[in-house]
C-alpha cells in the first residue's frame, strides 16, 4: 500500500530548507509519493520517520532471491490474491529433490534427469528452477559429498535441506554453489541459521509447527537481523496446507501482517508421483511460491509447468503470435496457407495440426488484437478486407504459385467476400484444429 | 504468537441441487447426488461450510467415439455398448455420475432416430443406479426434438439436461420445467452472457436449485485460466449473495484435455514430453484440480486412472482444515 504525498509529508521535518532538491517538504512529499525520488536526499529525516516510511512503502510480500547469474530464482513481491485483480508475478519454482542417501552415481543420474526437464510447447520454454538437496542421512560429509556432485553437474540454484548447521555452512562454501536457501531454521536451531544465513548472505526458510508458531518464529528471526526469509507453515497434507497457505497470502495483502509478508515454500507429502503431482498443482493454485517435490519423470512435470504458466499469464495481455507468414516445414512455392488469426492459442493448436499433417505448409496469421476467431470475426477484426489487405501486404503472391487459401470453418460466411476481395480461391476448412490432418490428407495429399 | 485467523464472512452460499431420485422419490436410482451448498471459496473449511464434495462424471456415448487408444483400451470390451459401458464406469471406475453424450443423433454420426437415443438411456438407467447426466449431439434442432424426448421418457428421474445456450434455450428449459429434470446452462467463457442467461431461465420459472452452470472451459494450456478466473469471480459473486451467478458448476474436463496434443502425441513423436499415457491422465487430472480450487462442483471425465487421481485429491481436500 503506497503513502499518499500528505501522508509522507506529515513524517517530514517541515524545514522546507530545500536541499533535497525540489523547494519545500510538501513537494519532496508528492516527488516521493510519485516514485520520483528517494528519501536518502533528505539529509534531516529522523530515524523513526525513516523506518515508518519505508515500512509503509515496503510490499507486502518481500522479494527473496536464491541463487545467482542467470539461473537466478526470484520469489514473492505479490501483490494479489485473485489473479483477475491484476496478475501474479513471480512463478512457482518447482524444486526437485535429492537425497544424499544415494549413491555418487545415482545423484549424478538424477541430477541430469532434472536439468532435461526443459520442454518447449506454444513457443514457450517451460523449466524447472531448483534443485534441493536433503540430509536424508544425517550424515554432514555425506551431505557435503552429494552438494558437492550435484552442484558439479547442474547450473540450478540449491536449496540445502538440513537441521545441522555445520553441514550447511560447509555446503554453501562449496564451488559452484551460490546463495542457496537455506532450509530451515527451527525452534531448535533458529539462532545458529540466522546467524549463518547472515554471515553467507544467504535466504533463509523458517520452519514452525503451525502458523502461530510460524509468526513468532519469523519475528525472532527478523530481530536477529535477517529479512529475506521464506515460510514454511509445517502444513503436511493438502487441506492444511490450502488454508495454511491462504491465511499466509491474506494476512500479507491485506492486513500487512509482517510476519507473512514472505514467499512460502511447500513440500509434496503423496507417495505414488501422479498423486504427487496433483498434489502440487493445487500448491501453485494457492500461493505456494517454491515446491519441493521429488517425481523427475516429464510426462508428470509437463502438466504441472503447463499449468503454472497458464496461471502466471497477465489476465489483461492476450498473448499473441505476430503477424506474418509463418512457415511450418520446408515449404515450397507449392505448399498450401492456412489462414488463422493472431491468439496464439488459436495460432499455436493451428500449427500443432499443420505439423502433424507432415506437409510443409504457410499459416497467416492475420492481427486480431490476440483475438481467436469467432471472437475476432464477431469484433469485426477478421473481416473479408482485412484477410485480404494482409495477403497483400505479406506478399503472399510471391511465395507460392498457386492462389488457394484455407479459411477456418468457423468464418464459412466470408468465403465468398473473400474471393471478391482477394481474387484467390477460398476453401473453407474445418471448424476445429484437430480437424485439419484429415482435411489436409483430403485436399493436399 | 497467536495469529488471529482471518475468515471471509459470505452473505450467501451456492445452492443445493440434487440430481436423480429414489424409488421413494419417483425415479428409479439407488440413491442421489447433491451438488453445492458452499458458503466458503473452495475448500476453506475454516471460514465456511463446504457442504458437499464435488463428483466426478465418466463420459459415455451412444455410439463407439473416436477417442485416443490410451482411453478406448480401458473400454474396449462394453465400448459398443453403452449400458454395460456405463455399468463399468460405475463398478469398476469409481464414477459418481454417468455423463452421456448421445453423439450418434447427430446427422453426421448415423443419425440416430429420436426413439433409438430414448432406448439407449432406457439402457443405461437400467444398467446403473447412479444419476445420470444428458446432453445431446451438438445439433441444435435435433436436440430440441431429442432431449425433449428423452426428458419426457424419463420423467420422476431428476436427471441433468443438457447444454441450453442463449440462442437455445427455451425448448429444454420447458421440457426440463414440465418432466423435473435439472439444466445445464452453458455460455462461452463469458460472466454477463453466464449471468444472462441464467436469469433467462429462471424468468422462464426453473427455480435456480435446478440450474447447473456451465461457464465453458478451456483445457489446460488451452486457456485453462479464461476460465479459471471467471469461476473464481463468479463464486465470489455468489458467496457475496449475486445469486444469478450463484450455481453450482460443471465442467467438460475430459473433452477439452483428450483433444489436446500433449494429452496424445506419443513419446517416439516427442521424446522430450516423456510417456505419453501417464501425461494424457495427468494432462486430464490436472485440468481438473486446477478447476477445483476455482469452484467446480461436477467434473466431467474420461480416463479411469484420472478419475482415481481426482477422487482421492477430493478426498485429501474435504478434511476440515478449520483452525
Ligand atoms: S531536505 Fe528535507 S527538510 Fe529540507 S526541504 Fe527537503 S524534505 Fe524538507
Amino acid at each position: 500500500m503506497a503513502l499518499t504525498g500528505l501522508e509522507i509529508y506529515k513524517q517530514l521535518p517541515k524545514k522546507n530548507c530545500g536541499e533535497c532538491g525540489p523547494p519545500t517538504c510538501l513537494a519532496f512529499a508528492m516527488s516521493l509519493a510519485g516514485g520520483k525520488a528517494s528519501l536518502d536526499s533528505c539529509p534531516y529525516v529522523s530515524d523513526e520517520a525513516r523506518a515508518t516510511l519505508e515500512s509503509a512503502a515496503a510490499p507486502p510480500i518481500a522479494k527473496v532471491i536464491v541463487g545467482a547469474g542467470e539461473n537466478s530464482i526470484t520469489m514473492g513481491d505479490e501483490t494479489e490474491l485473485f489473479r483477475h485483480d491484476k496478475k501474479f508475478y513471480h512463478e512457482t519454482a518447482i524444486t526437485l529433490r535429492v537425497s544424499d542417501a544415494l549413491s555418487d552415481e545415482e545423484i549424478v543420474a538424477r541430477t541430469q534427469k532434472i536439468n532435461d526437464l526443459v520442454f518447449v510447447r506454444v513457443g514457450l520454454e517451460y523449466r524447472v528452477q531448483a534443485i534441493a538437496v536433503e540430509n536424508a542421512s544425517g550424515d554432514a560429509d555425506k551431505f557435503v559429498a552429494a552438494v558437492t556432485t550435484v552442484a558439479k553437474n547442474s547450473g540450478l540454484p540449491l536449496v540445502l535441506i538440513s537441521d545441522n548447521p555445520d553441514a550447511i555452512a560447509k555446503a554453501i562454501d562449496i564451488e559452484g554453489v551460490n546463495k542457496p536457501l537455506i532450509y530451515a531454521a527451527t525452534n531448535d536451531n533458529y539462532e545458529t541459521m540466522t546467524k549463518l544465513a547472515i554471515e553467507r548472505n544467504c535466504p533463509l526458510a523458517v520452519k514452525g509447527d503451525n502458523l502461530d508458531d510460524l509468526a513468532s518464529l519469523v519475528e525472532k528471526v527478523v530481530a536477529l537481523g535477517k529479512k529475506d526469509l521464506v515460510l514454511d507453515p509445517g502444513a503436511r497434507s493438502l487441506s492444511r496446507a490450502i488454508a495454511d497457505f491462504t491465511q499466509i497470502r491474506r494476512q500479507a495483502i491485506k492486513k500487512k501482517f509482517r510476519p507473512f509478508g514472505y514467499p512460502i515454500i511447500a513440500f509434496t507429502t503423496a507417495e505414488d508421483p501422479l498423486e504427487e503431482t496433483a498434489e502440487a498443482s493445487a500448491y501453485v493454485s494457492k500461493y505456494a511460491s517454491m515446491i519441493v517435490m521429488n517425481t523427475v519423470e516429464k510426462a508428470h512435470i509437463l502438466p504441472l509447468l503447463s499449468w503454472r504458466q497458464n496461471l502466471y499469464t497477465d489476465p489483461q495481455v492476450p498473448i499473441r503470435v505476430e503477424e506474418k507468414l509463418h512457415e511450418v516445414g520446408n515449404v515450397t512455392p507449392d505448399s498450401p496457407v492456412y489462414i488463422t488469426t493472431n491468439f496464439s492459442l488459436t495460432y499455436y493448436s493451428v500449427e500443432g495440426e499443420v505439423e502433424a499433417t507432415k506437409i510443409p505448409s504457410y499459416i497467416l496469421a492475420v492481427d486480431t488484437d490476440g483475438l481467436s476467431v469467432l471472437t475476432a470475426y464477431s469484433d469485426g477484426k477478421f473481416e473479408a478486407d482485412k484477410i485480404a489487405g494482409v495477403m497483400k501486404k505479406l506478399g503472399l503472391e510471391e511465395k507460392v504459385n498457386h492462389r488457394n487459401i484455407v479459411l477456418p470453418g468457423l468464418v464459412a460466411v466470408l468465403s465468398g467476400k473473400l474471393e471478391e476481395e482477394s481474387g484467390w480461391n477460398v476453401i473453407v476448412g474445418p471448424r476445429e484444429a484437430s480437424a485439419i490432418p484429415a482435411f489436409a490428407k483430403t485436399h493436399f495429399a | 504468537m497467536a495469529v488471529e485467523i482471518l475468515r471471509e464472512k459470505s452473505r450467501a452460499s451456492v445452492p443445493e441441487v440434487t440430481i436423480g431420485a429414489t424409488k421413494e422419490e419417483g425415479g428409479t436410482r439407488t440413491h442421489t447426488i447433491t451438488v453445492g451448498g458452499d458458503s466458503a471459496l473452495p475448500f476453506h473449511h475454516f471460514e465456511g461450510e463446504i457442504k458437499n464434495r464435488p463428483v466426478v462424471a465418466l463420459e459415455v456415448q451412444d455410439i463407439v467415439p473416436q477417442w485416443h487408444e490410451n482411453l478406448t483400451k480401458y473400454y474396449s470390451d462394453v465400448i459398443d455398448n453403452p449400458g454395460q459401458w456405463a455399468k463399468k464406469c460405475v463398478e469398476e471406475y469409481g464414477a459418481d455420475l454417468i455423463y452421456l453424450k448421445l453423439n450418434g443423433a447427430h446427422p453426421d454420426n448415423g443419425n440416430k432416430s429420436v426413439e433409438e437415443c430414448v432406448a439407449v438411456v432406457k439402457d443405461v438407467l437400467a444398467s446403473v443406479g447412479v444419476p445420470l447426466i444428458i446432453v445431446g449431439c451438438d445439433d441444435e434442432q435435433k436436440d430440441n426434438e431429442l432431449l425433449v424426448a428423452v426428458a419426457e421418457a424419463t420423467a420422476g428421474e431428476n436427471l441433468l439436461f443438457g447444454n441450453a445456450e442463449q440462442t437455445n434455450y427455451k425448448s429444454l428449459t420447458a421440457a426440463c420445467m414440465v418432466h423435473k429434470h435439472n439444466i445445464i446452462a452453458r455460455s462461452p467463457l463469458d460472466i454477463n452472457i453466464c449471468k444472462q442467461l441464467n436469469i433467462l431461465i429462471s424468468e422462464m420459472n426453473l427455480p435456480l436449485s435446478r440450474i447447473i452452470i456451465d461457464p465453458t472451459i478451456g483445457g489446460l494450456g488451452y486457456g485453462i485460466e479464461y476460465a479459471y478466473s471467471i469461476l473464481e469471480r463468479a463464486r465470489l459473486g455468489a458467496l457475496q449473495g449475486d445469486k444469478m451467478l450463484s450455481m453450482p458448476v460443471i465442467a467438460t474436463v475430459g473433452y477439452e484435455s483428450w483433444r489436446t496434443k500433449e494429452a496424445t502425441l506419443s513419446e517416439e513423436e516427442n521424446p522430450s514430453w516423456g510417456d505419453a499415457e501417464e501425461r494424457g491422465i495427468l494432462w486430464e487430472t490436472t485440468c481438473a484440480t486446477a478447476l477445483l480450487q476455482a469452484g467446480v462442483n461436477i467434473l466431467l471425465m474420461r480416463h479411469p486412472k484420472s478419475v482415481a487421481l481426482v477422487k482421492k485429491h477430493i478426498d485429501d481436500l474435504m478434511v476440515s482444515n478449520n483452525y
